[in-house]
């Protein structure tokens, strides 16, 4: 296999590697995986944190090594990288739909503009309406907020834009 | 005379010992938070906060070279050798008290992570781009609290600006500098202490506007911290924190 093709291998090896916190979706749906450099003998993976204190990325960085290792790789290892710093503009756009699918609605708006919460309508993951309300800013982790749905009547949780 | 690269550690271990000591602190209110979105709130502030002190402590440890590391830094130094802002050991007191300390300190501290990202340090910068994201955050979240306190009941009013106006004398010390702020400044175009303290002051004075509440007068200013004497509160604080390490030498997971 070439090293393009090789490279290509890894990222689809690492779409199957859920987030330990959110797993519907992927740590490449989360964008937190920047690059992979494959040397001689070597693959390292750069790996961008989240939050500065996010408890998962000790145990994100280890679900990919194993990962990998599974596959037959030898010689992996885990650059983490701060530059540019991660915000929820990296997550992708079908990170975006796996997120709604599960019932927490996705970011607002883009996180250069400094929006985190209020701007934009954020939309009911289940019945889709813009009528919802701010419960709390804070949910179970620390990078979603609580909402409910004014029209359907759920709650739900919201990905804060970062 | 202490050269660049002793005062960028320094200034590194600082920004580490005040992001720690502070996290310590706030962790202090899991499960002795007044409802519960605080409760998660500050869970989420100090973990934040924990997380930058990690990320300072393994640079310096770096930059030293003499193989201390992050847990080196947080659990085998003594009183003496951190080098917080007295303000952020100040004992988290009723919840105006623990609001006032952390808008007193996420003003100044947002205005020094800017600079920092702005300096010549690709390092510092990089770990100041990300956590100025988290302290717009916190600052939004705390500042919102200060108004609805102030501006809220009598007794609320009352609460809080005797809350500011106890841990006032902690503020000068932020803005006094030294040597190591020097260089930072000099060589490594880092923050300015003095244009950090204008911008400071006209934030504050915006802030307690909006909160109904009287700016104090600077009077005498405490002082300590950034050279390790530290306030009466300070020894209980580590010996919880430190309390594995000092049970366990060695201990590791």
């Amino acid at each position: 296999m070439s090293a393009e093709n090789n490279v290509k291998q890894v990222w689809d090896w690492l779409a199957d590697v859920p987030d330990p916190e959110i797993p519907v979706v992927s740590v490449v749906d989360l964008g937190i995986v920047r690059k992979i450099n494959i040397g001689d003998d070597t693959i390292e993976v750069e790996v961008a944190p989240t939050y500065s204190g996010c408890p998962a990325t000790e145990v994100i960085e280890s679900s990919i090594l194993e990962k990998l290792v599974d596959e037959g790789l030898k010689g992996v290892s885990i650059k983490r990288v701060l530059s540019p710093p991660w915000t929820t503009d990296w997550i992708t756009e079908s990170g975006r739909d796996k997120l709604r699918d599960y019932g927490i609605a996705p970011p607002v708006g883009s996180a250069s503009k400094r929006e985190l919460i209020g701007k934009g309508a954020v939309h009911c993951p289940r019945c889709g309406t813009s009528q919802t309300t701010v419960v709390s800013e804070f949910g179970s982790t620390a990078c979603k907020a609580s909402y409910k749905c004014d029209e359907c009547l759920e709650p739900f949780e919201y990905f804060k834009c970062i | 005379m202490m050269n660049k690269k002793q005062a960028i550690i320094k200034y590194t271990l600082r920004l580490g010992d005040n992001a720690l000591i502070l996290a310590q602190r706030l962790i202090e209110l899991v499960a002795h938070g007044p409802e519960l979105e605080e409760e998660m709130a500050n869970a989420n502030f100090a973990l934040d906060y924990l997380g930058q002190a990690r990320m300072f402590y393994s640079y310096a440890g770096e930059l030293e070279g003499n193989g201390r590391k992050e847990d080196d830094f947080a659990f085998m130094r003594g009183e003496r050798e951190f080098c917080n802002f007295l303000l952020l050991e100040q004992p988290n007191g009723h919840f105006g008290d623990t609001i006032a300390r952390s808008v007193m300190f996420e003003i100044f501290y947002l205005a020094q992570l800017e600079a920092i990202a702005a300096c010549r340090d690709e390092r510092l910068v990089e770990i100041a781009a990300r956590a100025v994201k988290e302290i717009r955050y916190h600052l939004r979240h705390d500042s919102q609290w200060l108004v609805r306190l102030g501006d809220g009941t009598d007794e609320s009013h009352a609460k809080i600006q005797a809350s500011i106006d106890e841990l006032w004398r902690f503020t000068g010390e932020m803005f006094a500098g030294d040597e190591v702020d020097d260089i930072i400044r000099d060589e490594f175009g880092g923050p300015d202490l003095d244009k950090i303290k204008t911008g400071w002051q006209s934030g504050m004075t915006r802030l307690l506007a909006d909160a109904t509440l009287q700016m104090p007068e600077d009077k005498w200013m405490d002082d300590g911290g950034r050279t390790g004497r530290h306030s009466e509160h300070f020894g209980p604080l580590i010996a919880e924190m430190q309390y594995m390490q000092r049970s366990y030498p060695g201990l590791d997971w």
